[in-house]
């Protein structure tokens, strides 16, 4: 059994182990950076610390979300400090058994295939397992 | 400041670096030998002993204290017999050893306070004791009288010594003693009364590691004290707002403290140029004194360490390329010894580091002559040129001022890694010349990296910070001017600042930023913010400049690290983050510094980092025979020399050249290479230096020195050839140097 934090992202919903997640923070006032990828959204402050913040939409592909949106951070854990990952909402911790996970299925291609290592079968809904590492990695 | 005085100052230094070592070994002394005493001792007790006092005679010795020196030579006589195991443990002989202990550390109070050691104390009952413990019988033998003179060695009278003051030295068992006391407690009686704590006390080793974590805790208080402060500016409660001020106070006193603790002086990278002058005059022939001034000017430690490789390069140029030799010198009727001059000093909450040599300056001309053959400007350019913007040429990778191509050391392959090294600090390196007669590098530093003033602006509704270091002046339109001031060529705006033309830039427009409609500017209103950029100045339009805080400067992560015109980020008063201006990268963005210099620089290495394989590096191109071209990479090479044929001799069937008191194999590339050289008149050498050993490698005809990013094809088709690849429009062939100088080592 492992302990997954959980997200919504548009209509998708997202799991990252909870050992990589530092912390989950509710919305927070972000600066732009000027010149950045698209997907970095820009900067937040979390207690002295400056953190980057990734739009996790633009990083998957997916359609920008409503104006005003007040997106939440999920922070993953990194060596040289935190990034956060912006989502929709957030959700409960969810403990799955190692068998109910599942390859992707083979028929999602392009990019957001690399990103995703699996998908749990949940009684109501598919769980896709999210690759932060990769997530993180901007491609070049 | 004159050489005693300068003299002076090393020496209190070096008694100071003496007196924190002593005192700490003479405490592991006192310790160890107690162990040793009780049958404790571990393997390498023995050694230590013996070492803190052979450590303390050696320093002594160095530095003249003669008094020291000669009470540790006793000691070390005794030690040396104990450690060899020709003396055992004996309690009358650990005695004696401590009161040698005590005697050094009393000489070293007096040196402390007086700066000489031991004034007329006399040492010689301890000296005897000493002498007669050598010959004390290897196995202990009671002796009752012992345990007397223990207790009496330790026997302090209360009235007549305070407590600091070190147990006499001559309470040894000798009639002599009394009368010694009191000299050596005179001796240190003028520093008791003082209360001024000892070295020992006074001073104590950090971990640089905890002072770093103190700094960046003191930055995270400097930003919670802004917030303070701002939140409570309009805050009604008088009380809350003396609070808020007394922290504020308070914060920054804090800082400069903590500062401070990370303060080191200049001298610590300075004690070693004196070598370093000594050695490059004496390779290059001449005669070279140095004078330093302001040794004591102190600097934050991580600005230590990064200036300290800038600094030897620019005081080897000056040894180099500006003082000349001394036949030269008294043909130009100057003294033969070429004066070095490096200066220090604060000033505006910066440090100046000067170097001046009185060599003979850098021609201007020739600057000029030499960028416009290299491709670097165009005649058009170069006419436009003021003098000092062609003096700044010289920092421009792979320019050389040296006669013809014979120092590749020379101010041209290493001053732009000077400059960016010194800019990467947010320093400033400015050079003045008069030839002739000199020329003067100043470098600017600040203090320390950690918190800068900087001055905050807002553009569409984005606040900025910009280093402050880079901040010439501000400069508002309003009105009527606002319109007019600002003037347009072919789209560039540029503004007349006093009668020159100074190019703008927009902030908005280079930020790609979009304004809203709410954050539509103000046409009556121009803000110019003049900044300068190494020495090009250039106007920044912003909408509104906000006011100037000490911010703490915080890297950004790694997926921003890539954009030039940023140096970092710092969080502001309202708890929101700002991004800091990088000012050289915004006019390289923007196109304001040319395009040929450190742009081209900081592209290269970007490029690099993507690319790996391809790296732009300068090149030596040369040639052997009419069709084939080869390059070696400049930066391994030594020197360029030509060597007359006729200087050419054979030793076995090889080659060689008598240089620099060497004798130099000389590689013929044509014959390994195949090809042709000059087989008469002036060989042209590239001299490397693989293991202190000098190796020639002639090459036919030097042609160019490029700068070229290197994608190689053909990699390693024949031996000593990496790959080829076209430079200059020609299928050049990259040498391995190391190949071929490892096959001729071999071979001979």
């Amino acid at each position: 059994m492992s302990l997954f934090c959980t997200f919504t992202v548009d209509r998708f919903f997202f799991g990252v182990a909870v050992g990589q997640v530092q912390e989950v923070i509710r919305h927070q006032a972000m600066t732009r950076v000027p010149l950045a990828r698209p997907e970095v959204r820009g900067l937040i402050n979390l207690r002295g610390q400056i953190i980057t913040a990734i739009d996790l939409r633009r990083r998957l592909g997916l359609p920008a979300g409503p104006e005003g949106a007040r997106n939440m951070n999920v922070l993953i854990k990194t060596p040289d400090g935190a990034i956060s990952l912006l989502v929709d909402q957030i959700e409960d911790v969810l403990e799955v058994s190692a068998e109910s996970i599942e390859l992707p299925p083979e028929t999602l291609q392009g990019d957001v295939r690399e990103l995703i290592t699996g998908a749990c079968k949940l009684k109501d809904r598919l769980l896709l397992l999210l690759d932060t590492g990769k997530t993180i990695e901007l491609p070049a | 400041m004159n050489d005693d005085s300068q003299q002076q100052v090393i020496q209190q230094q070096l008694i100071k670096d003496m007196l924190m070592e002593s005192l700490e070994g003479l405490d592991r002394f006192d310790r160890e030998l107690v162990a040793l005493e009780k049958g404790e001792a571990e393997a390498d007790t023995m050694n230590d002993i013996f070492r803190v006092i052979h450590t303390m005679k050696g320093t002594a010795g160095c530095i003249g204290l003669q008094r020291i020196e000669m009470v540790a030579h006793a000691g070390e006589n005794v030690l040396s017999l104990l450690r060899e195991g020709k003396l055992s443990i004996h309690p009358e002989l650990i005695s004696t050893l401590l009161a040698l202990s005590d005697a050094l550390r009393e000489i070293l109070r007096v040196l402390e306070q007086t700066g000489h050691d031991g004034g007329d104390a006399d040492y010689s009952a301890l000296l005897e004791r000493l002498r007669k413990c050598q010959s004390l019988p290897s196995a202990p033998v009671a002796q009752p009288s012992i345990e007397n003179t223990a207790f009496g060695l330790f026997d302090d009278d209360p009235g007549a010594h305070s407590p600091e003051v070190a147990k006499p030295v001559a309470a040894a068992p000798s009639s002599a003693s009394s009368a010694q006391v009191t000299s050596v407690s005179e001796a240190s009686a003028p520093g008791a009364p003082s209360g001024k704590p000892g070295v020992s006390e006074s001073a104590i080793r950090v971990d640089v590691v905890q002072l770093d974590k103190l700094m960046n805790l003191v930055g995270e208080l400097v930003l919670a004290r802004n917030q303070i402060v701002e939140f409570t500016s309009q805050a009604e409660n008088t009380a809350l707002v003396q609070a808020a001020q007394r922290l504020n106070i308070i914060t920054t006193e804090l800082q400069e403290g903590v500062m401070k603790t990370r303060m080191q002086p200049i001298s610590n990278i300075w004690s070693k140029l004196p070598r370093i002058v000594r050695d490059v005059a004496q390779e290059l022939g001449k005669e070279v004194e140095l004078v330093m001034e302001g040794q004591s000017t102190e600097l934050d430690r991580t600005v230590i360490e990064s200036i300290k490789d800038p600094l030897i390069h620019i005081i080897r140029n000056s040894i180099d390329h500006g003082i000349e030799a001394p036949d030269r010198r008294r043909a130009a009727g100057k003294a033969e010894k070429g004066l070095l001059h490096l200066r220090a000093f604060h000033e505006g909450g910066q440090v100046n580091i000067e170097v001046i040599d009185d060599g003979k300056g850098i021609d201007l001309a020739k600057v000029k002559s030499k960028a416009l053959d290299a491709g670097m400007v165009t005649p058009d350019q170069l006419s436009r040129m003021t003098d000092r913007e062609a003096l700044n040429l010289i920092f421009l990778p792979g320019l050389s001022t040296a006669d013809q191509v014979t120092a590749v050391s020379g101010r041209g392959v290493g001053m732009d890694v000077v400059r960016t090294n010194i800019e990467k600090i947010g320093g400033s390196v400015d050079i003045q010349t008069t030839l002739g007669e000199g020329t003067t590098l100043r470098i600017k530093i600040p203090l320390t990296l950690a918190i800068i003033p900087a001055l905050v602006i807002t553009t569409c509704g984005e606040r900025f910070a910009i280093p402050q270091v880079s901040l010439v002046e501000l400069v508002r339109l309003e009105g009527e001017q606002a319109l007019k001031g600002i003037e347009h060529v072919f789209g560039a705006p540029v503004y007349r600042l006093r009668g020159k033309l100074l190019p703008l830039v927009c902030l908005d427009a280079v930020l790609h930023l979009e304004r809203s409609s709410s954050q539509s500017a103000d046409n009556n209103v121009a803000n110019i913010i003049v900044l300068k950029a190494g020495e090009q100045q250039f106007g920044l339009i912003v909408d509104a400049v906000n006011d100037t805080q000490e911010i703490v400067v915080k890297p950004l992560g790694k997926h921003l690290k890539g954009l030039p015109v940023f140096a970092g980020a710092t969080i502001m008063g309202d708890g929101m983050v700002a991004l800091i201006l990088d000012v050289f990268g915004l006019a390289q963005h923007a196109h304001v510094v040319s395009q040929s210099g450190k742009n081209e620089l900081s592209e290269s290495a970007g490029t690099a980092s993507k690319a790996g394989a391809a790296i732009r590096q300068s090149l030596l191109l040369f040639s052997l025979g009419a069709s084939h071209r080869f390059a070696l990479p400049l930066s391994s090479v030594g020197r360029l020399e030509k060597f007359p044929s006729s200087q050419v001799e054979r030793e076995g069937d090889r080659e060689v050249v008598q240089y620099r008191e060497q004798i130099m194999p000389l590689v013929r590339l044509a014959n390994v290479l195949g090809g042709t050289d000059a087989a008469n008149g002036e060989l042209p050498v590239v001299v490397y230096t693989v293991n202190h050993r000098n190796f020639g490698l002639v090459v036919g005809r030097i042609d160019d020195i490029v700068e070229e990013t290197v994608v190689l094809q053909n990699e390693q088709h024949r031996s000593g050839i990496l790959g080829s690849s076209v430079i200059q429009g020609r299928v050049t062939e990259m040498i391995d140097v190391g190949a071929i100088i490892s096959n001729q080592a071999l071979a001979s």
